[in-house]
């Protein structure tokens, strides 16, 4: 079977952007996982597909400004990042309050985006449910460069990273600007949930963020030890999710998750056993 | 900056939260290498002046300088450290040993851009085997003892070789037979690395047999000077000090 995906160059693609994707969403989603902040995730993916259904809207009705509707998505996924920023530090004792106005706002937006551009079609359904087809070399390209940009930045501001989520007070007092370190943060989590949009979609995006790291803060001792094993369910899933969903034809979105959970279902039997 | 200032000068310092004074008229100074206890009961400020003291709230009314420096000035952090006691109220589930986390101590001062290198490696170990921990680096911090974390956070606020070190109620969830081995490692630390304390506790017994200076708090300075004299006026002045502060709180709610 996966002589297949290495065989055909757009299968290839997929492959690659999968592997990416593998390491990119964990990672960070270590980060979200330790402090507390899951459903951040969730909240920006649904932004994000507001702003696909924008780009969907405006290649059927508006062609002349037809972009691809994967980057009016990395542009809506940022903007979300910076409401969040913002709402959360206008609403200091209720923090969490950001997260379901930037969700229901986002959903609001896709549904009138989505009827504007006349209703569903496959696309979009592609990018709820992610796709293993058609990852032209283009996006191949893109989703590497987001990649490495999201890598540099967590090994050049791993100290500090690391630092606001163990304990944010004593990192400001330390004099670390931790405002300034959280929205890197949250801009990196945009980016990395654009990126992975393609493959595992819109609704199933936080979950390549959280399930590896639920199983791999069951077994690690150390922060770095948490990071590599959250990579290394996340890159296992991601491998036999799009194999399995090609074979079976079905979105990988859905085995991906099916996958995590079987890990995290293994993990918790494991460590309950001891 | 000026050597021969004192670590610490806190001049006619007021505070209020909407109409409430917490804080008037508070003036006191701290001296390098002193070994400092402010003492005062629930209620009476300590807490709000440890954060003015550490830029995390805004002066209202009166100075407050560190090294010579007043605090809106002051940028040198790094020779101040705290230890909070939120400290060990951390997410126990967190997965990081007792290394990452004294390793966090050196982040602000190593500062952006840079990476650890061997010479702080050394430095977190030998901040761990100041207070005794250094066998325990490799072990996950949510495994060990409160008294356990409450060291390993302060090898973490003592790896970047603060001058002051600023410890809020260190001692709360540590168990009574170790509270005083916990006093003799500071006492220790102030007298070998030479590193001016300042100890915030809402119990006045323990601490008094070891710190140098003593500064009872209750909304202004009760007290300052040394504990033996302390001792001496007492019983009727702390029964007056604790007793009147009694009062004074249950007016206050």
């Amino acid at each position: 079977m996966i002589e297949s995906f290495l065989e055909f160059e757009f299968l290839r693609n997929t492959f690659y952007t999968g592997l990416l994707i593998g390491l990119i969403a964990p990672l960070l989603g270590t980060f979200i996982v330790v402090r507390r902040l899951s459903l951040i995730a969730d909240g920006l993916s649904h932004v994000t597909l507001s702003g696909i259904a924008f780009g969907l809207f405006l290649e059927k009705k508006i062609a002349f400004l037809a972009i691809s509707p994967y980057y009016t998505g990395i542009g809506f996924s940022i903007i979300g990042a910076i409401i969040i920023e913002y709402l959360r530090s206008v609403y200091q004792s209720f923090q969490e309050i950001a997260i379901p106005i930037i969700l229901s706002v986002g959903v609001g937006l896709s549904v009138i985006f989505i009827s504007l551009a006349d209703g569903f079609n496959t696309d979009l359904y592609a990018y709820l449910f992610g796709s293993v087809a058609a990852v032209s070399q283009q996006d191949l390209y893109f989703i590497l460069g987001i990649s490495l940009f999201i890598v540099a930045a967590v090994i050049i501001f791993y100290k500090e990273l690391f630092a606001v989520s163990f304990d944010e007070e004593y990192a400001r007092v330390s004099g670390i600007h931790a405002k300034w370190i959280h929205f890197l943060f949250i801009l990196l989590t945009a980016l990395a949930i654009s990126a992975s949009i393609r493959i595992v979609g819109v609704l199933l995006v936080s979950a390549l963020m959280t399930l590896p790291v639920a199983s791999s803060i069951r077994m690690a001792k150390s922060f770095k030890q948490a990071i590599f094993y959250s990579i290394l369910f996340g890159e296992l899933s991601v491998i036999t999710g799009l194999i399995s969903g090609y074979y079976f034809e079905i979105p990988p979105g859905g085995t991906i998750v099916v996958a995590l959970a079987l890990i995290l279902g293994i993990v918790l039997f494991l460590k309950s056993r001891k | 900056m000026d050597a021969s200032a004192p670590v610490l000068s806190v001049q006619q310092l007021d505070y209020k939260y909407e109409q409430q004074n917490v804080l008037e008229g508070v003036n006191f100074t701290i001296q390098q290498g002193s070994f400092a206890g402010l003492v005062g009961p629930n209620g009476s400020g300590k807490t709000t002046l440890i954060q003015l003291i550490l830029g995390l709230l805004r002066l209202q009314k009166g100075t407050i300088e560190l090294f010579g420096t007043p605090i809106h000035k002051f940028k040198n952090w790094n020779k101040v450290s705290f230890v909070s006691q939120k400290a060990n109220t951390f997410n126990r589930g967190f997965p990081a040993t007792v290394y990452e986390v004294v390793s966090m101590g050196l982040t602000g001062k190593v500062g952006y851009f840079r990476f650890l290198n061997k010479g702080h490696k050394a430095q977190i170990y030998r901040a761990l085997e100041n207070v005794g921990m250094r066998e325990y680096a490799d072990r996950n911090i949510g495994d060990l003892s409160g008294g356990q974390q409450q060291r390993v956070f302060i090898a973490r606020s003592l790896v970047s070789q603060p001058e002051l070190l600023i410890l809020d109620e260190p001692t709360v969830g540590v168990d009574t037979e170790n509270v005083e081995r916990f006093y003799k490692m500071l006492a220790r630390l102030n007298e070998k690395e030479g590193i001016t304390l300042l100890l915030v506790s809402h119990d006045i017994g323990t601490i008094t047999s070891y710190v140098s200076d003593l500064l009872c708090l209750n909304k202004t300075i009760h007290y300052h000077g040394n504990p033996s004299e302390f001792h001496q006026k007492s019983d009727d002045e702390l029964s007056q000090f604790y007793g009147h502060s009694m009062h004074s709180i249950s007016h206050n709610h």
